[in-house]
């Protein structure tokens, strides 16, 4: 197993949540939220690779040949899913607050506050 | 193989389908998708009691598509339904019933994506109770949090829902996400995905690093949505701004799904190769503890009624974390009945809120000072809710909170006795507080807090103006809840059913043998022997202090002002409220941060402890 996949996975999480730390616009903020989240995507795919393996497609290929894990892909594939949920309505509600709020800054969302 | 299981999940997920294939047709016709939500739940309620019959004789296992486990290895994707989990689930379903039955009238108008989106919430939280397979637990988690963050922002127009929905989505989402990488990296060191296999697996090892890594971000993610500080900030302002009947499923099962989530990995994956060591007790019990007494002191100063329910579940969440981490059948016991008694009483609270809105427009104390004279039933039922929050007996409460503390009074823990009465004093005074200014008009309205006047001043009440009275279906459900609350305790043999159940959970051998080789364990083996599940004079006293401490906390926040001792213009507190302003900021960057800081002392306390 290789240890190089591993440290984009860090450095991919570490990036992203900095970028939400530090944001001051929703849809910034929002893609810095991908950003976190395409780490799992690589963390998925780094644990499952083997080298020299072919992809799971097990047609036209001598048996015992190996193939890389297609579980953590069927995985990967599900996150796609509920990345492509969560993210569309969080941009209907940064759509709505700016209509509300007339800002994108989250420091200016000041209706709920102490 | 017995179906009940999938059917609880598979039939509110059809009905949510078929609400929304069918919107043009219904739209028109609300009174049949009010029903149709109703009897869904109602459904499901029964399903799952009848589950939950079925498994006092063992863990009802349920293999998607018949793939059974061949040789110890699982090949599909199972449903494990034990006592407790169901139990859960059973108490989720119930309290979706219950608010979908207030609905009825609350809404003057009502969108067919509310039905729809109540039935995959349901669908989602009793997936997750009832899911052996950690990927399936975190797909759940996701279907109850899109729908709950949809939920929130169920009214768009308005700028509260808005920030609260972003706050929430965003915070729950990175927890999601932390979750999600914990689960690749113990499926990278394990190449499973099923929890009692992967418990077998990291059990013949020492525990590396990756393990230790993996239940790190596992649990930071379930935390998250247990609202235990400092993952709790999102909470507040979720629960203050969604709609009255959604509130009750946050407060009463949502959050208590998370602690849930911790309990099942930490039991069924991770307890047996981390070696319950007493230092995993000592860091969970740290964060219950702190966790209680925030949420009790925000509590308090609070005068925005739905905030400050929201902020008393952040305190109990607190007593069921320190519950789960005396790793005592007990203690587990204990909160497993406190979550009931804790979900039924603060779901009618919440209702009660709903009620004061529906009829008098607002949910700002100072406002509504003397002016729920009138609603007279809501008074008394808000009351007993009141009362069983601050513990007093014979509501399950108080025998949950008994469990607990006498559990940790058995080793040696005596002191977080005094812990959880201060917090019942200061929460079941909050509230009682409330429920003497509000319905019988006692001592003098509080002052007028600027900001928290704003927040609630925007919050006008899902109905166009007040009503001249309380339609049954929104008082009824509230009534019977509490009630219920009461009720539990007198269920015959409660103790030792409820223990046996804990030990169940907590016997992680049995768990594996049940799933993976379809034994039925009916005797399990503890790791601490089973305490006597009894209530001693001691407790009572004990009980009747806290709820008596509560009514003299409450009667001396209303007539403060009336006494002697003190000078003019002297606001109790006063001093705190910019420093706890400037936690509670609203501002989702500030959250985020609290969430990186707390994951990174809870990684530094296990990998001291552990490593």
């Amino acid at each position: 197993m290789q240890v190089f996949p591993f440290v984009v996975v860090a450095w991919i999480l570490g990036v992203g949540l900095y970028g939400i730390v530090t944001s001051r616009h929703l849809v910034h903020l929002i893609v810095c939220l991908i950003i976190v989240q395409s780490s799992t995507y690589v963390l998925l795919l780094g644990v499952g690779y083997v080298t020299g393996a072919v992809a799971p497609y097990f047609f036209d290929v001598p048996v015992h040949t190996p193939a890389v894990d297609p579980v953590v892909q069927a995985l990967a594939l599900t996150d796609v899913v509920v990345e492509a949920a969560v993210t569309a309505l969080l941009l209907a509600l940064a759509v709505q607050a700016h209509k509300r709020f007339g800002t994108l800054d989250p420091n200016e969302l000041v209706q709920l506050r102490g | 193989m017995n179906q009940l299981p999938a059917l609880a999940t598979v039939v509110p997920l059809l009905a949510a389908a078929a609400i929304s294939a069918l919107n043009p047709l219904l739209r028109a016709r609300r009174r049949l998708l009010d029903g149709t939500a109703i009897l869904t739940a109602a459904a499901v309620t029964v399903i799952l009691i009848v589950l939950l019959v079925q498994t006092a004789h063992g863990d009802v296992v349920y293999w998607f598509g018949g793939f059974r486990p061949s040789h110890g290895v699982a090949i599909g994707i199972d449903y494990a339904a034990g006592p407790l989990s169901t139990g859960l689930a059973c108490l989720a379903a119930l309290l979706v019933t219950a608010a979908m039955i207030f609905s009825w009238r609350y809404f003057e108008r009502i969108a067919t994506y509310y039905h729809a989106l109540m039935l995959t919430f349901l669908a989602g939280m009793t997936g997750f109770c009832l899911t052996g397979d950690i990927f399936d637990l975190f797909v759940w988690f996701e279907l109850m949090g899109v729908s709950a963050y949809a939920l929130t922002a169920y009214r768009p127009e308005e700028r509260g829902p808005i920030q609260g929905a972003l706050n929430f989505a965003i915070t729950n989402s990175v927890g999601a996400y932390l979750s999600l990488s914990g689960i690749a990296v113990i499926y990278g060191s394990t190449g499973a995905l099923n929890i009692a296999q992967i418990g077998r697996d990291i059990a013949r090892h020492r525990p590396g690093g990756l393990v230790v890594v993996a239940f790190l971000l596992i649990i930071t993610g379930l935390l998250i949505k247990g609202a235990i500080v400092p993952f709790h900030f999102w909470l507040a302002d979720a629960h203050a701004v969604a709609p009255t009947p959604v509130c009750v499923l946050f407060s009463g099962v949502m959050v208590e799904l998370g602690l849930y989530g911790v309990a099942r990995v930490y039991w069924s994956m991770f307890g047996q190769a981390l070696g319950h060591r007493s230092a995993i007790t000592g860091a969970f019990l740290a964060l219950g503890l702190l966790t209680t007494l925030v949420g009790a002191l925000y509590c308090f100063r609070e005068r925005h009624l739905k905030r400050l329910l929201a902020f008393s579940t952040i305190s109990h969440a607190g007593m069921f974390l320190t519950g789960i981490a005396l790793l005592t059948p007990l203690g587990l016991a204990g909160v497993a009945v406190y979550v009931a008694g804790h979900a039924l009483v603060k779901a009618a609270l919440f209702l009660c809120v709903g009620i004061v809105l529906h009829r008098l427009g607002s949910v700002n104390e100072s406002r509504l000072h003397g002016r729920g004279r009138p609603l007279r039933y809501t008074g008394v039922v808000f009351t007993l809710a009141a009362l069983g929050l601050s513990d007093l007996p014979p509501f399950a409460t108080f025998l949950g909170k008994a469990w607990i503390s006498g559990s940790g009074a058995t080793h040696g823990m005596t002191w977080i006795i005094v812990i959880f009465v201060v917090a019942s004093v200061l929460v079941g005074g909050a509230v009682l507080r409330v429920a003497g200014g509000v319905f019988y008009g006692l001592g003098d309205p509080p002052g007028e807090d600027q900001e928290m006047a704003r927040e609630a001043s925007e919050e006008t009440g899902e109905t166009e103006q007040g009503r001249q009275r309380t339609p049954l279906t929104m008082i009824a459900p509230a009534a019977v809840l509490v009630l219920a609350a009461i009720g539990i305790v007198f269920a015959p043999h409660l103790g030792p059913t409820v223990e046996a159940g804990a030990l169940r959970f907590q016997d992680q051998t049995a768990y594996n043998a049940t799933v993976l080789s379809g034994a039925r364990v009916a005797h399990p083996a503890g790791i601490f022997l089973a305490e006597h599940a009894g209530i001693t004079v001691a407790d009572v006293v004990t009980g009747v202090g806290s709820a008596a401490g509560a009514l003299v906390l409450a009667f001396l926040a209303l007539y403060w002002r009336r006494l002697p001792v003190l000078r003019r213009g002297f606001e109790p507190g006063a001093g705190l409220v910019r420093p706890i302003q400037r936690f509670q900021s609203g501002v989702v960057n500030d959250y985020v941060t609290w969430i990186v800081v707390g994951l990174a002392c809870l990684g530094g306390a296990l990998a001291f402890s552990i490593g």
